[in-house]
């Protein structure tokens, strides 16, 4: 159970949760109905982003489909377009965008911006009267470093793990130390002259070995299903998620320490738990969050881990590169079970 | 050295404005097989916690083994033993595991605890099925090993908290059989019950009543001095 639930996860997230905008749908007022309009068209509905959901004359009617959820982007070309083109009298291209999924919206409209810049070189090329040096001026030539065909799961495969080893061993041990109080184990442990560090120890060492086991499973799995890139050092990564998991170990046990009841606990935890996910980086990156909420991620291990699993995976960094990940993950270890210790009580 | 096990004053135990434990002061005799009884809700529970340090004392002085309630609690827990009401072994461990594990605990060396496993095995005669969970046993083997496991370490007290809970007449008269060979090593034992006729098998027994110690006495004295013929209508007189 605790390896399949988190395995079945990490195949289905890796698939599901993607950025890639496809099936945009989009609407065309075509005014013109000129070579360049009909091409431009073309080269749209070629492209599999866009869905070509209706061809209007009436904006009014083209405006009701968007109201109506039929629409992403309506595309309106100008009367007169191909003749003021040809004449370098820089017609306009009017693009309206449903921002209500803003995602969908921005995404979308850019994807459309590029066929039609393209296009537009590619015409004003093609007319030879243009002397070509003096439209040329410069061309902009994207690599795409560390990822390079841009795949989705490359990306949320090493994030997604990250988070699962995470996310798991958090609740497994906010469920512990009240678990044994409701059973009242706990009892009989705290009349022994048992340290508090050797108890809190005791439950960390077993969810430690729990953790690293699915870290490996999952980083098996994402080799052979997803073929995931490992360009870094994996002996690194290992080192990083021991630290990275006793950090979020004395961060469970510390919600468990203060929980009265297991409901209490879970609770907590996912209280926790949904904060650290969406401001981890592992969805929305962390650089376009509020300067605040920027701070805030150093306090969450699980911003640090996805960070690390990234860059170690796909960019192959090393030791150097991970310094400031390795020291505030470092700092959370010894602060959470230092408290975790100080707050586990052995006498009422 | 004080030949007393246990010597309490005037101990307190306030729960907010609630007073559960009411200024109790009493003295355990070593090797004495102590009865420690009351109503529900009486205080028993609490006061027991106090001695074995999983209670914070609100006032009041006392030494347990030798050693301060208030400030050496630690200390105590190295020489007592405590089986509590509720069963508390792991019922997800062996037998064996959990002999092994609390052997541990209270730092006994591998040696020792090998020793102590096959003492314990083979005195409860539960050889058989010392590597079945211990949520497989029946309650009567699970309070008996409980009992065993809780003076691994050869404490100088015990303390049972109603350890004959919801067991048959059989098993509660193989523990008592326990417990009187226990208290033969010298040991004292600090035992709390419901059932009235187990007072008669202590050297002295405390009644409780609503957080204060009402009586205490031999069974036989404390028979006199209510004029009544058994430990049952001694109690039934006191919490009336």
């Amino acid at each position: 159970m605790m390896t399949i639930l988190p395995i079945f996860q990490l195949i289905v997230l890796s698939n599901a949760a993607t950025n890639e905008v496809k099936e945009v749908k989009i609407i065309l007022l075509d005014h013109d109905l000129s070579e360049i309009s009909r091409n431009l068209t073309r080269k749209i509905t070629a492209s599999d982003h866009f869905k070509l959901t209706g061809s209007l004359f009436s904006k009014k009617q083209a405006l009701e489909k968007m109201q109506a959820n039929e629409a992403d982007i309506i595309l309106e070309i100008p009367n007169r377009f191909e003749k003021e083109f040809i004449r370098g009298e820089k017609p306009a291209i009017q693009m309206l965008v449903n921002a209500i999924n803003g995602q969908q919206a921005t995404v979308g409209s850019g994807y459309l911006r590029n066929i039609i810049s393209t296009y537009s070189q590619d015409i004003l090329s093609e007319v030879h009267w243009v002397p070509q040096s003096n439209h040329s001026s410069i061309s902009i030539s994207t690599r795409y470093w560390y990822n390079p065909l841009l795949k989705y799961t490359d990306f949320m495969v090493p994030g997604i793990l990250a988070e699962l080893t995470a996310l798991l061993t958090i609740v497994l041990t906010a469920m512990n130390v009240v678990r044994e109080r409701e059973i009242g184990t706990i009892e009989q442990i705290n009349v022994t002259p048992i340290k508090k560090w050797q108890f809190i120890m005791g439950k960390l060492i077993p969810f430690l070995c729990v953790g690293m086991f699915i870290m490996t499973v999952g980083l098996t799995v994402g080799k052979i299903i997803f073929h995931i890139p490992m360009a870094g050092s994996l002996i690194l990564l290992f080192v990083y998620a021991f630290v990275n998991i006793i950090a979020v170990l004395g961060f469970g046990l510390l919600i468990s320490n203060f929980a009265d009841t297991q409901q209490q606990a879970i609770f907590v935890a996912f209280f926790f738990i949904l904060i650290f996910i969406l401001m981890s980086g592992l969805f929305t990156p962390i650089e376009s969050m509020p300067t605040w909420a920027q701070h805030l991620t150093k306090v969450n291990p699980l911003a640090h881990f996805i960070a690390v699993s990234r860059k170690v995976l796909m960019k192959g960094s090393g030791f150097v590169d991970l310094t400031s990940e390795f020291a505030y993950t470092l700092i959370l270890a010894i602060v959470f079970n230092v408290s975790a210790i100080w707050s586990y009580k052995k006498q009422e | 050295m004080n030949s007393y096990s246990i010597e309490v004053e005037n101990l307190t135990k306030k729960f907010g404005e609630f007073t559960a434990v009411d200024n109790i002061s009493f003295k355990v005799a070593k090797g004495e097989i102590f009865g420690f009884l009351g109503a529900n809700g009486a205080g028993k529970t609490t006061a027991m916690r106090m001695l074995t340090g999983l209670s914070k004392p609100t006032s009041g002085q006392g030494t347990v083994a030798g050693f301060n309630v208030i400030r050496d609690h630690e200390k105590i827990k190295t020489r007592i033993g405590y089986m509590s009401q509720k069963f508390s072994l792991y019922e997800d461990l062996t037998v064996r595991q959990n002999i092994r594990l609390f052997g541990g605990i209270y730092g006994l060396s591998n040696q020792e605890i090998r020793e102590k496993s096959e003492t314990i095995l083979h005195d409860l005669r539960l050889s058989e099925v010392s590597s079945k969970l211990v949520a497989a046993l029946p309650l009567g083997w699970k309070q008996r090993l409980a009992f065993a496991i809780s003076m691994i370490h050869d404490p100088d007290i015990v303390f049972l908290d109603e350890p004959t809970g919801g067991v048959d007449p059989f098993v509660r008269r193989q523990f008592w059989e326990a417990i009187y060979e226990a208290a033969g090593h010298g040991r004292t034992i600090f035992v709390t019950t419901h059932y009235l006729d187990e007072a008669e098998y202590c050297d002295r027994v405390s009644i409780m009543v609503s957080g204060r110690i009402e009586a205490l006495d031999t069974p036989t004295n404390l028979k006199k001095q209510f004029n009544a013929s058994t430990m049952d209508n001694v109690f039934v007189k006191l919490v009336r």
